[in-house]
């Protein structure tokens, strides 16, 4: 036997269908508005190259490991396809050279590393 | 005599895009049977543990699942600092809560979504996934990102919240009350979302226990268990019980999961209100030596993370076990004798996360 159901609705949704037509957009239309980043977004690693002092702490850290640290050529380089922006290596940082910036790195055709120069000031 | 024979359903079919296939056994349009088999995106993700230090892997634990991200890297992490015998502080343990409980409300209101759009009322998919849209924002506001959070780690969380965030999930959480309520209305009332649901995919109280029924699966059968009763991170603290339905049918599940959003709100307030100031981590040294079985409910159902070490900065072995892999049996009973074309629609009401399930 089928339970009665006394509080059933017809159209229970109508009230709000018809309010969503009035309303205007909840999407944002990027590209003509530009987008809106919170402060704390892990979009891309900075590096702030002339404080890094190539102790390869992040390398380590890194789980995917998309960074390479080369203390004889005196290279920092970081793979941005391999990055999962999980922040590991701005935690291991300990000159806090490394940092999460908001906003995500463009598309690009082919994978290539982007590379630092970092210890210069050593060399002088 | 009714002519049988057997319609391969998946892994691509029309129901949302995770791999599962079921060879399905018919007598006309009626299915007697059915024969699930997954594989198709295994990862290898437990056996990376061998190959990152305890650690890193958490990084790896929050990407088994991108909807219950939070939950998988709290869970891992609460294992290993059981084997290593790390008591974190409470404040960790009370974030940790806040963000898995945003985390049922984003994963049950997708799901909302997915079921209105299974049955073709687009305006309320769309609606749901509108107001998911005000929990992912904060998530972005207090963690960083939006799905993957990378705020567990071993020995806490790396990311505290102020007491402008914290206001923030409250009013956030205060508005979406509101803005759930036609929602809910509808799920729960509306006449056409009651001739689609009610008595489909029926599961008995008896059958969801022998076969291993999970979460919001098992609750819609009547059974009251819900692992955060046992009281893991802050949920000792928190006042809940388990949302129970009693018919075990397509609508049952639906109003547990609709139910447990306004549950889920409740405990983010009381979490907020309650929260102790202090230090978000502690310092972790040595390595994990022992093992531990630990069990969290993910908005899916009981998830349980199995970890051993040995002594090194590499685990001997992780094992996880998701809530779909539990609820696979329980859906192949309740796929017996359904009509063909509701077979889509009791798919979904699992939950299903194939991705998770294969790791």
């Amino acid at each position: 036997m089928e339970e009665v159901k006394p509080d059933v609705r017809a159209l229970a949704f109508a009230r709000q269908a018809l309010k969503n037509l009035f309303m205007k957009p909840a999407t944002t239309s990027y590209p003509f508005e530009p987008a809106s980043y919170p402060e704390r977004m892990r979009g891309h690693v900075e590096l702030v190259a002339e404080d890094c002092i190539g102790c390869g702490l992040c390398m380590r850290s890194c789980p995917p490991g998309a960074i390479r640290v080369d203390r004889q050529e005196g290279i920092w380089s970081i793979n941005r396809f391999d990055c999962v922006q999980c922040e590991s290596c701005v935690n291991a940082c300990p000159k806090k050279c490394l940092k999460m910036a908001a906003g995500y790195t463009q598309p690009e055709t082919e994978k290539a590393e982007e590379r630092f120069e970092i210890l210069k000031k050593q060399e002088k | 005599m009714a002519k049988r024979s057997i319609v391969p359903f998946g892994p691509q079919h029309p129901v949302l895009p995770e791999p599962v296939h079921l060879d399905l056994v018919l007598e006309d349009e009626t299915v007697v049977g059915a024969i699930p088999s997954i594989g198709f995106i295994h990862r290898g993700l437990e056996k990376l543990v061998e190959k990152k230090d305890f650690k890193q892997y958490v990084y790896i634990a929050e990407r088994v699942c991108g909807i219950c991200s939070c939950g998988h890297g709290m869970g891992y992490c609460e294992s290993v600092e059981r084997v290593m015998g790390i008591e974190i502080p409470r404040r960790a343990e009370y974030l940790r809560t806040i963000w898995v409980e945003m985390s049922r409300v984003h994963s049950h209101l997708l799901w909302l979504g997915l079921l209105a759009d299974a049955m073709g009322f687009e305006s309320l998919f769309m609606e749901c996934w509108r107001l998911r849209e005000k929990i992912l924002d904060m998530f972005d506001r207090t963690t960083g990102g939006r799905i993957i959070f990378s705020v567990n780690c071993v020995g806490g969380v790396l990311k505290d919240m102020d007491g402008a965030m914290l206001r923030a999930i409250r009013e956030t959480v205060d508005q979406m009350e509101q803005e759930l309520e036609p929602i809910m209305t509808t799920f729960i009332k509306d006449y056409s979302v009651q001739l689609r649901l009610r008595g489909l995919g029926i599961l008995s109280r008896e059958q969801a226990i022998l076969q291993g029924a999970v979460g919001p699966m098992l609750r819609g059968s009547g059974v009251e268990y819900d692992t955060r009763m046992l009281g893991y991170a802050a949920y000792g603290d928190l006042d809940m019980e388990p949302i129970v339905g009693t018919d075990g049918d397509a609508y049952a599940r639906c109003e547990v999961r609709a139910r447990e959003i306004v549950q889920s709100f409740n405990l983010i307030r009381e979490a907020i209100d309650k929260i102790p100031q202090g230090p978000i981590s502690v310092p972790v040294k040595g390595n994990p030596q022992g093992e531990y079985f630990m069990r969290i409910e993910q908005p899916r159902g009981e998830a349980i993370y199995y970890t051993k070490g040995n002594g090194t900065k590499f685990l001997d072995r992780f094992r996880l076990r998701t809530p779909t892999t539990s609820n696979i049996p329980p859906m192949v009973e309740m796929l017996k004798g359904c009509q063909l074309g509701d077979v889509p629609l009791l798919i979904l009401t699992i939950d299903p996360c194939i991705s998770c399930t294969e790791r």
